[in-house]
C-alpha cells in the first residue's frame, strides 16, 4: 500500500440539519484488524447492513487493519460508498473505484434538440437534495461540482456525483454535470463521464479552444470505456470576455447544443450590481441569444434567485422568452412548474403547429417532397419545430 | 412491573396482552363487530347544599384545591392538551402530588407533549404509575425502553370520550385549564393570554369525573360566556399566574411547508381529489395541521376557486388558511376540534359559522353517530403503511413509541381516507410489508399518495374506475413497497423483549395492538 503522509482521513457531512448523508472517519493501521463503529438513527434497521458494506469496501481497497467510524444520518448505500471511498482515497493512492450498480432506469440517451426549459441545480455534495429531484420533473438536473461545493470537498463530491449518476433515478430528466473550470474540470470529467452524462456545463467559458479540449477529453474517456454515446456541452457565459466570444464559443465544436448566461458572475465581472429589471445585462443577454441563434443552438437564461417570489419569476421568464431565450436555470424545485408554464407554447402556437404537422403528414401520404400550407411552402425545419411543439404540448398535457 | 405473561391473538392477527394494569383486555373483534352492553358510567349525585350558595367556588391555590378534591394514592388524574407544548398545568399538578408524597397515580391526559418530559422523574419515583394517553417524544422513548411502572394505554380522541363515558376509565380528579373562567366554573378557551379557542377535549371529564377543578389565568366575574365547560359540573375553581407559555401554546401564525417534496405530495393529493370528483359542490373535508395536510387545503382552495366549488363544511384543526376560506365563502362552516393559530381563535370568537366541537360530537363511537363519518374526504398522516393498507401512527419503524393517535382513528370513518406519505423518510421505508404497530385497519384506508405513485385500496373499485385514463401515477401498493425497498434496502426488523409497554385501543375500547419494549443492546 502506497502510503501518503497521513494515515487517517474523513469525508462527508454530519450535523443537526444533515439528512441522507453520513460522515466517515477512516484510520488505517498496521495491526488490529478491522474495527467499525456505527452511529445511526437507523442502526437497528440497517446497522448490520452498513457494517457489512463497510467491510466489503475496505476489502476491495485491500485494507486489513483500520478503524472506521460512521456517523450516519440516514444515508443510502451509494452515499456511504462514496464517503468511504473518498476517505480511503485521501489516505491511499488507489486508482480503483468502488462502483454501485448502474440502475437500469438511468440507461437512457438525450437528444441534441431536447427541450431545456428548466434545469435544476443540485449541489454536488448534498445527497438529500438529489434523491427526489427527478420527481419534480425538470427537463434537466445539474449535479454541480463547481460553486456549490467547497474547495476542500471537491474530491468527495466527484465520487458522490459519480455514484448518484449510477444510483439515483432522475425519472427521465436530462443528466447534466457542471464541472469546475480547467484544469480541475478535467478531473471531474474522468470521474463522471463514464456514467451516462448527457450534458457537461462548462463554467466561465471564454476560449473556444478550451471547449475543443474538453470535447476531446470526453471523447477519449468514452472511447476508453467502449462507449459511443453523445455527450453535449453547454458553455456558461459568465464574463465580459465570454460575452465577446459568444459566437466563437457557440460554434467551437458540434457538441455545443446550448449556451447559458450566468448573471451573478457576469455583473461582478463588469463591476455592476444585478438589478431585477436587468438593464445592466441587456447587452450580454441579447448578444448571447443572437450568437446562439446564429449557431443554431439553444440560448438559456440565468437563474432567478428569489425562490419565494413566484410572480417575479413568472415576469422574468416571460421577458426572457421574449428576448429569445429557450430555457432557464432553477435553484428550487418549485420554480420548475412556473418556468415550464411561461415557456410552454400558447394555444395559438399549438394550433398552428398542428396544422403544419397535419400538412406534412398529408404531403407524405401523397408522396410529395414539398409541404405546403395554403399558399405557403413549409421548410423542413419549420415542420420539425412544429412537431416539437406538438410533442411538447402533449408532454405538458396541453393536447 | 408490567410484565406480561399471557398473550392473546385478536381479530387483526395481532398479539395483545390478556390483561393490562390488572384489568382484563377485550381484544379487537374487527371493525364494527364489538357490541357494548350495559349502561354508561354515572358520576355521584351532587347536591347544591355542598356548594357555596353564592356560586363562588374559588380556592386560593391549586394545591389546596387538589387536597380538597381528596388527592390520594392510586387515583386517576386527568388533564388536557389545549396548551400543547406550552403547558405548565400538568407539570404543576404532579409537582404538588410529589411534594405531598402521593404515589401510584394514573395520569390520563388527552395528549402529552415534549414539555412533559418534566414528569419523567415522577414516573421513575412512582408518583405516577403509568400514562393513559399519547406519549410524544421523550415520554414515549422512556416508555419504549420499559421504564414506566405500568403499561401505557393509547386511545384516540373519540376513544378517550368513549372510555370515560363507558366507565372504562373512572376519573377521580379532572383538572381543566381554561383561558377564561368565572368563579362558578363556567369556562372557555376563547379569551385571555392563554387562549386556545376551545376546550372540547375536557368535555367528557367535566361530565363524568368525580371531582372537577377549573384552573385559569384569566378569572372574570360571573358569567363567563360562552360556557364551553359548564360550571354546574365544577367543584372548585383556581386562579393562577400563568397556564402556559403563550408562544408554545399556539403559533402566532401557521405556515405552510416550504419543502418542495411535501408540497408536491400535497398537490398530487389535491389533484387526486379533483380527478375523482371528491371535490364537488357541497362537499366536506378535513385536513390536519401537519405541513403536508395544511398545504393540501391550499391546493383545494385553488381548485375550488377555479371551478367555482363551495364546501358545505370543513372540519378543523383550524388555522388562518381555513379561516380565510370561510371568509371568502369557499367553506360555509368550520366545525373545529382545536385551533392551531391566533387567527383561528379570533375567528371562532367572532364568526358564528366557526363552531367548536368536541370528541363527543365528532368522534365518539359509542354514541348515536358522529360527525367524522359524514366527512367526504380526510387527509391524514402515518409513520408506516403496509401492503394491506394497514397504517401505523404511533411508533417508528425502529419500534419506538413517539406519537399519539389524536383523532386519527376516528377520522378513518370518513368516506374517503387519504394518507399522503413520503415513500421513505431518510432511509426508512414508509410503505412496508407489515406495520410495526397496527393503529388503523386497512379496510378503512382508501388511498396512499406518495411522491412516487398513488396506491388505491382494491376495495375502492369506484376510485380505481375514476382514475382510469387520467395522468395520475397510479400503482399497486406492492409496487410502492418494492420501490421503497429498492431505494432503501430491506431493513432488519427491530428487536423487542416480550413485554408490552403500551396497548393501542380501537375506537370501541377493544385492544387492536400492543407496543413492546425495544430491546436494549447496551
Amino acid at each position: 500500500m502506497d502510503k501518503r503522509n497521513f494515515i487517517s482521513a474523513t469525508a462527508g457531512n454530519t450535523g443537526d440539519k444533515v439528512r441522507s448523508d453520513c460522515y466517515v472517519s477512516v484510520q488505517i493501521k498496521n495491526t488490529g484488524g478491522i474495527v467499525i463503529d456505527i452511529q445511526s438513527k437507523v442502526k437497528s434497521m440497517y446497522g448490520r447492513h452498513m457494517h457489512n458494506l463497510t467491510e466489503r469496501i475496505l476489502a476491495f481497497f485491500d485494507i486489513t487493519h483500520a478503524k472506521v467510524r460512521l456517523i450516519d444520518s440516514g444515508a443510502l448505500d451509494f452515499v456511504i460508498m462514496a464517503r468511504l471511498e473518498a476517505a480511503i482515497k485521501s489516505i491511499t493512492a488507489s486508482d480503483k473505484s468502488f462502483l454501485p450498480d448502474f440502475i437500469s432506469q438511468n440507461d437512457y440517451p438525450s437528444q441534441r434538440d431536447a427541450f431545456r426549459f428548466s434545469r435544476l441545480y443540485l449541489p454536488g455534495n448534498t445527497p438529500a437534495l438529489m434523491l427526489n429531484a427527478g420527481i419534480h420533473k425538470p427537463n434537466g438536473v445539474i449535479l454541480d461540482l463547481e460553486d456549490s461545493v467547497a474547495p476542500d470537498k471537491k474530491e468527495e463530491a466527484r465520487l458522490l456525483v459519480r455514484n448518484a449518476l449510477r444510483q439515483v433515478d432522475f425519472y427521465g430528466a436530462e443528466r447534466m454535470v457542471r464541472i469546475n473550470p480547467l484544469p480541475a474540470g478535467l478531473e471531474d470529467l474522468k470521474a463522471v463521464i463514464p456514467h451516462n452524462v448527457h450534458v457537461v456545463l462548462v463554467p466561465k467559458a471564454e476560449h473556444p479552444e478550451d471547449l475543443v479540449m474538453i470535447d476531446k477529453t470526453i471523447r477519449n474517456i468514452l472511447q476508453d470505456n467502449g462507449n459511443d454515446r453523445e455527450v453535449y456541452l453547454m458553455p456558461l457565459i459568465e464574463t465580459a470576455l465570454g460575452v465577446e466570444n459568444a459566437y466563437m464559443l457557440a460554434t467551437s465544436t458540434p457538441s455545443v447544443v446550448a449556451m447559458a448566461i450566468g448573471l451573478e458572475d457576469y455583473t461582478a465581472d463588469i463591476g455592476v450590481s444585478r438589478t431585477p429589471e436587468g438593464s445592466e445585462s441587456f447587452y450580454a443577454r441579447t448578444r448571447l441569444v443572437n450568437a446562439c441563434k446564429a449557431a443554431g443552438i439553444q440560448p438559456i437564461d440565468s437563474v432567478f434567485s428569489d425562490i419565494s417570489d413566484m410572480e417575479g419569476l413568472t415576469r422574468n421568464v416571460k421577458a426572457s422568452r421574449n428576448l429569445g431565450f429557450e430555457g432557464m436555470g432553477c435553484i428550487h424545485p418549485r420554480q420548475i412548474k412556473v418556468i415550464h408554464k411561461a415557456f410552454e407554447p400558447t394555444p395559438e402556437e399549438i394550433g398552428k403547429a398542428l396544422k403544419i404537422v397535419d400538412a406534412f403528414a398529408k404531403a407524405r401520404e401523397k408522396g410529395l417532397g414539398v409541404v405546403s400550407l395554403g399558399t405557403k411552402m413549409i421548410d423542413p425545419p419549420v415542420v420539425k419545430r412544429a412537431q416539437r411543439i406538438v410533442s411538447l404540448a402533449k408532454q405538458l398535457g396541453l393536447l | 412491573m408490567g410484565k406480561q405473561t399471557q398473550w392473546i391473538r385478536n381479530a387483526a392477527g395481532r398479539m395483545v396482552p390478556a390483561e393490562v394494569n390488572g384489568t382484563p383486555v377485550i381484544p379487537f373483534y374487527g371493525v364494527g363487530k364489538y357490541k357494548p352492553a350495559g349502561r354508561k358510567h354515572a358520576p355521584k349525585i351532587p347536591s347544591n347544599m355542598d356548594y357555596p350558595s353564592d356560586g363562588n367556588k374559588q380556592i386560593p391555590s391549586l394545591k389546596e384545591a387538589l387536597i380538597k378534591a381528596g388527592l390520594q394514592d392510586d387515583m386517576t388524574i386527568s388533564t388536557h392538551h389545549h396548551f400543547r407544548n406550552g403547558d405548565y398545568l400538568a407539570n404543576m399538578i404532579f409537582d404538588i402530588a410529589h411534594d405531598l408524597g402521593i404515589k401510584n397515580l394514573r395520569w390520563f391526559p388527552s395528549a402529552s407533549f415534549p414539555c412533559h418530559e418534566h414528569l419523567i422523574p415522577y414516573l421513575e419515583d412512582g408518583t405516577i404509575h403509568h400514562i393513559e394517553g399519547s406519549m410524544n417524544g421523550p415520554l414515549g422513548r422512556f416508555a419504549s425502553e420499559g421504564k414506566m411502572k405500568g403499561v401505557g394505554v393509547l386511545r384516540s380522541h373519540g376513544g378517550r370520550y368513549q372510555a370515560i363515558q363507558d366507565g372504562e376509565v373512572k376519573i377521580d380528579i379532572a383538572v381543566i385549564g381554561a383561558a377564561c373562567a368565572d368563579p362558578f366554573g363556567n369556562a372557555n378557551g376563547l379569551y385571555g393570554p392563554s387562549a386556545t379557542g376551545l376546550l372540547g377535549f375536557a368535555l367528557a371529564d367535566s361530565q363524568y369525573a368525580d371531582k372537577v377543578i377549573v384552573v385559569t389565568d384569566n378569572m372574570v366575574p360571573f358569567p363567563c360566556v360562552p360556557w364551553q365547560i359548564q360550571g354546574n359540573y365544577v367543584d372548585y375553581t383556581v386562579e393562577i399566574d400563568k397556564l402556559g407559555d403563550p408562544e408554545k401554546i399556539i403559533s402566532g401564525t401557521t405556515r405552510i411547508t416550504k419543502s418542495p417534496d411535501r408540497l408536491y405530495l400535497a398537490e398530487l393529493t389535491a389533484r387526486f381529489c379533483e380527478v375523482t370528483g371528491i371535490i364537488h359542490d357541497g362537499f366536506s373535508f378535513q385536513t390536519g395541521a401537519g405541513g403536508t395536510s395544511l398545504a393540501v387545503g391550499e391546493y383545494f382552495r385553488e381548485i375550488m376557486q377555479q371551478k367555482g366549488i363551495k364546501a358545505r363544511f370543513a372540519r378543523g384543526g383550524s388555522n388562518k388558511y381555513l379561516v380565510s376560506m370561510l371568509q371568502e365563502g369557499l367553506v360555509e362552516y368550520i366545525l373545529d376540534g382545536q385551533t392551531f393559530d391566533l387567527e383561528g381563535v379570533r375567528s371562532m370568537a367572532e364568526n358564528p359559522n366557526h363552531v367548536w366541537t368536541s370528541p363527543f360530537t365528532s368522534y365518539n363511537y359509542h354514541s348515536k353517530g358522529n360527525f367524522a363519518g359524514m366527512v367526504d374526504v380526510v387527509i391524514l398522516g402515518a409513520t408506516e403503511v403496509d401492503v394491506h393498507f394497514n397504517a401505523n401512527v404511533v411508533t417508528h419503524s425502529d419500534g419506538y413509541l413517539l406519537h399519539g393517535i389524536g383523532g386519527w382513528q376516528n377520522c378513518l370513518f370518513s368516506k374517503t381516507v387519504i394518507l399522503p406519505v413520503p415513500l421513505f423518510r431518510d432511509r426508512i421505508p414508509v410503505v412496508v410489508d407489515e406495520v410495526t404497530t397496527l393503529c388503523g385497519p386497512g379496510e378503512l384506508v382508501d388511498v396512499i399518495v406518495t411522491e412516487r405513485g398513488i396506491a388505491i385500496n382494491p376495495q375502492r373499485t369506484d376510485l380505481l374506475e375514476k382514475v382510469k385514463g387520467s395522468d395520475l401515477p397510479v400503482k399497486t401498493i406492492e409496487e410502492l413497497k418494492e420501490e421503497a425497498e429498492k431505494i432503501c434496502g430491506k431493513p432488519d426488523k427491530p428487536e423487542f423483549d416480550n413485554q408490552a409497554i403500551a396497548v393501542i385501543k380501537w375506537v370501541d375500547g377493544t385492544v387492536i395492538d400492543a407496543v413492546k419494549k425495544v430491546k436494549q443492546n447496551n
